[in-house]
């Protein structure tokens, strides 16, 4: 048994060998096929990741509120804990407090700046964001309205309530002064949204500005997911931190898995007709060589060969072309999808080991497919009249 | 009982008859020459011989089977293991080489074993160039190396379609001496041919006319030797 297949794989090698000029068609079609199927099945995999990053462009994806009256800090940690850094792109934590200007009321929000940044990327700054303790920035409109350059100094003040006056007191009137603080604008905000209407301080400012802790309103997150996982992490944060309601930016996920699921849809097409005409070159290919050899498969006939036999060595070809195919295809395929993220995404793809048998073992599936019908062909050679040369 | 025996075999094309009625028989041993002219249906009964084509009808027992009626994959079982068959092309696979060449026929057949090709490699005196492929061989090699394979698996019967067809005077002396070697060894031999040389040193030969026998002559001096005749 040893024997017969040693000389099985002996005419197997010497026919892909010694027949090399046709191989080289098939095996230059296989290699393609799985070239770009190995390609674009790692881009398919790895484009949600590269995409992800790309959409967190589109600002925070993950709004957290206060169940009750306020967030602590403590509670936007255990938040971030439940995400983990990996998954987390930015945070930035808002409180929100009506200050004075020149009299007339404007919405200030206090945030870490660098979070800000994170999950607000499409803000444009004209100017530097706030770095340091009295340094501020202003939306476009209250810079019309104030006058306010880069540069320039403003006052903020904050008339904090007394027990009395929010009770609309009756007895005698503390006397309470009013907090201010004078800041130096930094940068002028240009968002086209309701950011404009607002002034961006530090934290400790505006604990500065108020005399009281911080304690925050709504806190925004990046977070880099698939819009499933996204749905998990929000259902997560509610059920374990109770002072927190986490909820998505439905604008934004939408998108996202909108535009994914339609490059995924895409990506998978191009696959599916990209093996489809590999299978029809292999079939072509394979046809052609069926066709050649007619004289050889009515010898083997006449020699005594079974149809199986036929097929046995026909298929061996096909499936040995398949796997050389696919290897290279793969190898291939890696710098192919490693050029397409290059130049798409500007980032380079994760090396995925698993996808090189998966894709030999496709090529071989579809040469094997493809092989189907010209063996049948093969096996319907009539030895008596390939040997009269007909 | 005969080797072979056709019984009242026909074989029809459309309105064609290219083998009417023909009875013959091949003893064990025998060296059999069939002769005729172009379209007489030498190819035809060599073709239902070598369980190649199927007769339209009559028996053909080999073996005292008949195996005129046996389905497709039965007279490719036939082919294996009872004949071996050498041909006017010499129909080599041309990507192996003349030992691959022989060890296929055993491959098909039972095992391939390379001692035993390169052995009978040898016995038609081409042992030297065993490692060679087809292209590598002259016409006369390539038809000694069609010898070695249709010998290998030691058939019952030797079929050969004009085996020196395509063969200068010296190498068709050469492949009348291998026939002669395996007569003397036992084997039976039925060949086809249009050369009154060639048939002249069979046993006996038998003239095809019309796919009928047109008569059949015993070679009364036979020494399986070629004697060349000298044209005037």
């Amino acid at each position: 048994m040893a024997k017969k297949r040693q000389m099985y794989f002996r005419m197997i090698t010497a026919s892909l060998l010694r027949r090399r000029s046709r191989m080289v068609i098939a095996l230059l079609a296989i290699s393609i096929g799985a070239m770009i199927l190995s390609g674009l099945v790692t881009i398919y995999i790895d484009v949600p990741r590269q995409m992800g990053a790309q959409f967190r462009s589109y600002g925070a994806n993950m709004i957290l509120t206060a169940a009750g009256d306020s967030i602590s800090q403590e509670d936007v940690d255990a938040a971030a804990d439940l995400i983990g850094p990996s998954d987390l792109v930015g945070l930035a934590p808002y409180r929100y407090e009506t200050v004075r200007v020149n009299d007339r009321p404007v919405m200030a929000a206090a945030t870490d700046m660098e979070g800000a940044r994170k999950t607000s990327p499409f803000w444009r700054v004209d100017g530097d964001w706030p770095a340091a303790s009295g340094e501020i920035m202003i939306g476009k409109n209250v810079a019309r309205t104030y006058n306010l350059k880069v540069g320039k100094r403003m006052t903020c003040t904050f008339a904090p309530e007394t027990e009395e006056a929010a009770a609309g007191g009756t007895g005698e009137e503390e006397v309470v002064m009013d907090n201010y603080k004078d800041f130096t604008v930094t940068g002028i905000l240009d968002t086209g949204g309701n950011e404009e209407d607002y002034v961006y301080m530090l934290l400790p400012d505006m604990e500065e500005l108020t005399g009281e802790p911080t304690l925050y309103d709504i806190c925004e997150l990046s977070v880099s997911a698939a819009s499933g996982n996204l749905s998990a992490y929000a259902d997560r944060i509610t059920e374990s931190v109770p002072a927190i309601h986490a909820r998505l930016v439905k604008r934004v996920t939408e998108s996202e898995t909108t535009v994914l699921t339609k490059l995924q849809a895409l990506v998978l097409l191009v696959t599916v007709v990209v093996l489809a005409l590999t299978m029809i070159c292999v079939a072509t290919t394979m046809t052609a060589v069926v066709a050649e050899r007619r004289r050889e498969i009515g010898l083997r006939k006449a020699l005594g060969a079974s149809n199986a036999s036929i097929v046995a060595e026909f298929m061996g070809e096909g499936l040995v072309l398949g796997a050389a195919g696919g290897l290279l295809g793969a190898l291939l395929g890696f710098m192919f999808a490693q050029a397409v993220s290059m130049n798409v995404f500007n980032s380079s793809i994760t090396l995925m080991p698993w996808l090189l048998p998966v894709t030999m073992a496709a090529s071989v599936l579809v040469t094997g497919l493809a092989c189907l019908i010209p063996i049948r062909s093969a096996t319907d050679v009539d030895p008596a009249l390939v040997l009269k040369g007909e | 009982m005969s080797l072979l025996e056709l019984r009242n075999v026909s074989k029809i094309y459309g309105s064609l008859r290219a083998l009417d009625h023909v009875n013959i028989k091949v003893e064990k041993g025998e060296w059999l020459a069939i002769m005729g002219p172009s379209g007489s249906g030498k190819s035809t009964m060599m073709n239902i011989i070598g369980a190649l084509d199927k007769a339209t009808e009559g028996e053909i027992l080999l073996d005292g089977v008949d195996i005129a009626k046996k389905s497709a994959s039965a007279l490719t079982d036939i082919r294996r293991d009872k004949i071996g068959l050498i041909f006017q092309q010499f129909h080599l696979v041309s990507y192996l080489t003349a030992v691959e060449n022989v060890m296929l026929a055993q491959y098909y057949h039972s095992v391939p074993d390379e001692k035993e090709a390169l052995e009978a490699l040898d016995r038609v005196g081409l042992a030297d160039r065993a490692r060679h492929y087809p292209s590598q061989l002259s016409g006369g090699e390539q038809q000694r190396v069609c010898v070695a394979r249709a010998l290998i698996n030691y058939p019952e019967i030797i079929l050969a379609d004009e085996p020196t067809g395509n063969l200068d005077e010296a190498n068709e002396e050469i492949v009348v001496e291998l026939f002669r070697r395996l007569h003397e060894d036992g084997t039976t031999l039925v060949v086809v041919t249009h050369n009154p040389e060639v048939a002249e040193v069979a046993q006996r030969t038998i003239v095809l006319r019309n796919g009928r026998v047109d008569h059949e002559t015993i070679n009364p001096g036979f020494t399986g030797k070629i004697k060349h005749i000298t044209l005037q």
